[in-house]
């Protein structure tokens, strides 16, 4: 039995970054607006509790504010050829749960990606030859960065990025990084203060004539008055950031950001401990009449809205398309259907440098705490005589030292005994590591879809993802670790180790919760789920915010241009849709 | 499906200004809530941890216990450096471990088909972490006592012991049951470093133990005025979520 409720104007699925950035903007208009949130409320003073927030095997090791895969798991394999199994826990990424989301234990790195990103294909080709790319299922985003700026500015103002501008209207600015794209003015904050392993990295790549500069962090680095006028206080680089709530009101997140306005709107409301099963579409199959959520006792509901967001993390606005019939799935045989097509994830890898002499203090950090290179990203180096595409942003970021977790030891040390006891607690404070973050590009066989065999709680199948890392992509890090290895040299360590990508991606060990594609955007429904405002091109009235839309992923973190993506979507729905609700924004 | 239509409530009963309107009416220990109009904040709604007490074994058996206990002070072995695994509490630790969530795996995904999977696959087995005990340590002790005259793993001389576990983690032991040495070895030894390693409110890591050995100041919060001393020790010692040793009255 379902039990129908009252019509709301817009009904939002999930209440992290994206939904709670809709869900302001779209009030803000006088929208009677609904949130459904699938796990529990949560807020700073009471679930982020300066008291108890640093415990590493609560938040750290068992993961409590994640996801749990009892509650929804899914399934991977490397390729058509395997049978896929569930991911019985979660690893390689860790998806969130609960309001806030992921934005709730994340980092904090928060990048822009690029005009050179946006227009791939066309900036590819037309730079290197349509050859160079043709194993590639490369697509422009169908928007220019000139286009996205306002909203990385809004988003970044909303969050108080602490960072130096490279580039302010055209005009290279000293210790910024030349490499990105004008921005119109400098970030709200200062970068934050260094620590010493990222200094040291700066120095040793500067003198390598790298372009070193600080990484743009939601960890603030002074007092701040966002512009909903919400106060933030300064991160004391706890060493307790990502996977972990932040105790301080210092970490970028809804709820030190947007819930303390959001939440005394007469015309928001948010139920949480609420699923959203499925988008109801009407016999036409392109209007969608609301959503149907089922709550902690198994009561199902009906919440019937004029328009319908999916808010609820990439990986699961693509699970929600499938599972309600918007749009066709994704067949890598024919290359037909748009959802779950083009997922991309991260090709990352590390090195670490011992030393004798040296003493970090690991400790003193924060998720985005560090000093980047973006010599070698994307397309800010010329790949002529090279044999691939993309690149990496190489990140001496050291987010921690917390022990059960992180405990460098030179190769050859033994896991257990005396000897591993004294190589762990030499190395404890004296190693450095940086490590490259990799683009991610779309190929044919990569991509989502329903499992036929494992279902959730529900009996609902599973999401599968068959994905490996490309060829080229692992060609690129290679070639990025070698550049490593030049840097991991100029550090004059005692030794060091460079651990190189290879193929067969492993759903054990943590990557990163970058998950990417799936419901990409793009100008063609015949190779895309979205527009450009993110708005279905099958379902008029559903948009899907979040890095589903990303139709490749860059060497960068995603969030930073997921945040600009929902501001863009906000200013389509305030500003056209609105006054044609129903009607595409793009006409196919 | 069937759908059955409430008497539509006025907007103003619906939006209710009180803080939290419970959706449903059910003993669960989570409820669905509705909030609007307002910032919910509730007096003690927060979740502390609880602080493991010593004194009996709620999982282990005594046997299983002193097994563990060697196993532990041979992973982390008494030395100048720290104390051993057992009197760090290690496995007091891995006993409240094991009768909770982590040791019934109820948060992982528990549903069947089980096949064997591929290592990118991860852990596919049936067995939860308490099942993989108790029939890991039966199996090494019945292997020790076939193969070692008689004696159980604890029984073994520390140089003994050791040999035993590096066998079991380079898989050269086939334990009985169909016990993967292997895999049994790599999860004695992730769920002892978690004891020795993790706050002290869990049972291990005693009186900080380990932080004070590599010089972890644990769950300080605040390093604003060490930042920018590059490479200078950290002056403090450590503090756990239940405060300091030295902060006690004993
Ligand atoms: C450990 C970690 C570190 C990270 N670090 C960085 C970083 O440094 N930089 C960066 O750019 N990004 C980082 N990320 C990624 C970042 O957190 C996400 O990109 C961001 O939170 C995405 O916003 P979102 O709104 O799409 O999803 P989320 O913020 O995750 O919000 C989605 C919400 O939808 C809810 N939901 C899901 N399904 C349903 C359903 N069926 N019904 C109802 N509700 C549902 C979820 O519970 C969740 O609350 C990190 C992520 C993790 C986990
Ligand atoms: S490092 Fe800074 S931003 Fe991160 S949790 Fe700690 S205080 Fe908050």
């Amino acid at each position: 039995m379902t039990t129908i409720l009252p019509r709301k104007d817009a009904v939002i699925v999930g209440l992290g970054w994206t939904g709670a950035i809709l869900a302001h903007e779209l009030t803000e208009d006088g929208l009677d607006v609904v949130a459904i949130e699938r796990g529990p409320w949560r807020d700073t003073a009471t679930d982020f509790n300066i008291g108890y927030a640093q415990d590493e095997l609560r938040y750290g090791i068992r993961r409590d504010l994640f996801l749990q895969p009892a509650v929804e798991a899914m399934t991977m394999r490397n390729n058509t050829s395997q049978t896929a199994l569930p991911m019985r826990d979660y690893g390689s990424f860790l998806p969130g749960n609960g309001v806030g989301g992921a934005g709730v234990h994340w980092n904090g790195h928060t990048w822009r990606f690029w005009d050179s990103d946006f227009q791939i294909a066309d900036h590819l080709r037309d730079r290197y030859g349509a050859t160079r790319i043709q194993d590639l299922q490369l697509q422009n985003w169908g928007v220019t960065g000139a286009e996205m700026e306002k909203s990385f500015d809004r988003f970044e103002y909303l969050a108080g990025i602490s960072g130096r501008a490279g580039n302010i209207n055209g005009r290279i600015q000293e210790g910024g990084n030349p490499f990105e794209d004008p921005r119109s003015r400098d970030y709200p904050l200062p970068p934050l203060q260094m620590t010493y392993a990222p200094t040291l990295f700066a120095e040793v790549t500067r003198s390598l004539n790298l372009h070193p500069f600080p990484t743009p962090a939601a960890n603030l680095s002074k007092d701040y008055i966002n512009p909903l006028g919400i106060a933030m206080g300064q991160c004391t680089m706890c060493g307790f950031c990502e996977r972990f709530g932040c105790a301080n009101y210092s970490k970028s997140s809804a709820q030190t950001t947007i819930l303390p306005v959001l939440m005394k709107k007469k015309n928001f409301e948010v139920r949480t401990d609420s699923e959203v099963l499925h988008v109801d579409l009407d016999v036409s199959k392109n209007h969608a009449r609301g959503v149907t959520y089922v709550n902690t006792s198994g009561e199902e509901f009906f919440q019937p809205a004029d328009i319908v967001l999916l808010c609820a993390y990439g990986l699961h606005n693509v699970r929600l398309m499938m599972l309600s019939g918007i749009g066709e799935i994704y067949d890598p045989n024919t290359g037909e259907g748009t959802v779950g097509r083009n997922y991309c994830y991260q090709t990352n890898a590390g090195a670490q440098v011992f030393f004798d002499d040296k003493n970090f203090n690991p400790f003193v950090a924060a998720g985005a705490l560090g000093q980047t290179v973006d010599d070698f990203n994307g397309d800010a180096f010329d790949h002529g005589p090279l044999d691939f595409v993309g690149g990496a942003g190489i990140n001496c970021i050291p987010s921690n030292g917390r022990p059960i977790q992180t405990r460098p030891t030179p190769p050859g040390t033994p896991r257990w005994g005396s000897d591993w006891k004294k190589a762990t607690v030499k190395s404890y404070k004296s190693t450095l590591g940086f490590s490259s973050q990799g683009s991610s590009y779309p190929t044919r066989g990569n991509y989502l879809d329903l499992d036929p065999t494992y279902t959730d709680r529900f009996g609902r199948p599973l999401l599968r993802f068959t994905f490996d890392f490309p060829d080229n992509d692992i060609r690129m890090s290679n070639w990025v670790s070698d550049r490593m290895e030049e840097i991991a040299k100029a550090f004059g360590g005692r030794q060091y180790t460079n651990t190189r990508r290879k193929k067969g991606w492993d759903s054990v060990p943590y990557q990163s919760t970058h998950n990417t594609g799936g419901a990409i955007m793009g100008t063609d429904p015949k190779t895309s789920a979205v527009n450009k405002y993110l708005q279905s091109w099958d379902v008029a009235n559903v948009f899907v915010i979040g890095a589903s839309a990303f139709a490749h992923n860059a060497g960068k973190n995603p969030t930073g241009t997921v945040g600009a993506l929902a501001y863009h979507t906000a200013d389509a729905i305030r500003q056209q849709y609105l006054r044609n609700p129903g009607q595409p924004l793009v006409s196919a | 499906m069937e759908t059955h239509c409430l008497k539509r409530p006025t907007r103003r009963q619906f939006l209710s200004s009180v803080a939290f309107t419970v959706l449903a009416s059910s003993a669960a220990p989570v409820m669905a809530r509705s909030i609007s109009g307002s910032l919910p904040w509730e007096a003690r709604s927060a979740d502390p941890p609880v602080q493991v007490k010593p004194g009996g074994w709620l999982f282990f058996t005594l046997e299983e216990a002193q097994t563990m206990e060697a196993v532990a002070d041979r992973l982390v072995p008494a030395d100048d450096l720290s104390l051993g695994g057992k009197d760090a509490g290690c496995v007091l630790y891995l006993d409240r471990q094991l009768v909770g969530s982590y040791g019934t795996s109820s948060r992982l995904y528990t549903k069947g088909p089980f096949m064997p999977g591929l290592p990118t696959q991860g852990y596919q087995a049936p067995d939860t972490p308490a099942q993989r005990y108790r029939s890991g340590i039966a199996a090494l002790n019945a292997f020790t006592r076939e193969t070692k005259g008689g004696r159980r793993f604890a029984e073994l001389a520390p140089d003994e012991q050791d040999a035993v576990l590096k066998d079991l983690e380079a898989g050269k032991i086939t334990l009985p049951n169909k016990v993967d040495a292997k895999s049994f070895f790599n999860l004695m030894l992730a769920n002892v470093m978690e004891g020795f390693f993790a706050d002290p409110i869990y049972g291990g890591n005693k009186d900080m133990a380990s932080w004070k050995m590599l010089g972890f100041p644990g769950a300080r919060y605040d390093y604003r005025d060490h930042v920018s001393k590059h490479n200078q020790p950290y002056p403090l010692p450590p503090v756990s979520i239940a405060g300091s040793t030295e902060w006690m009255t004993r």
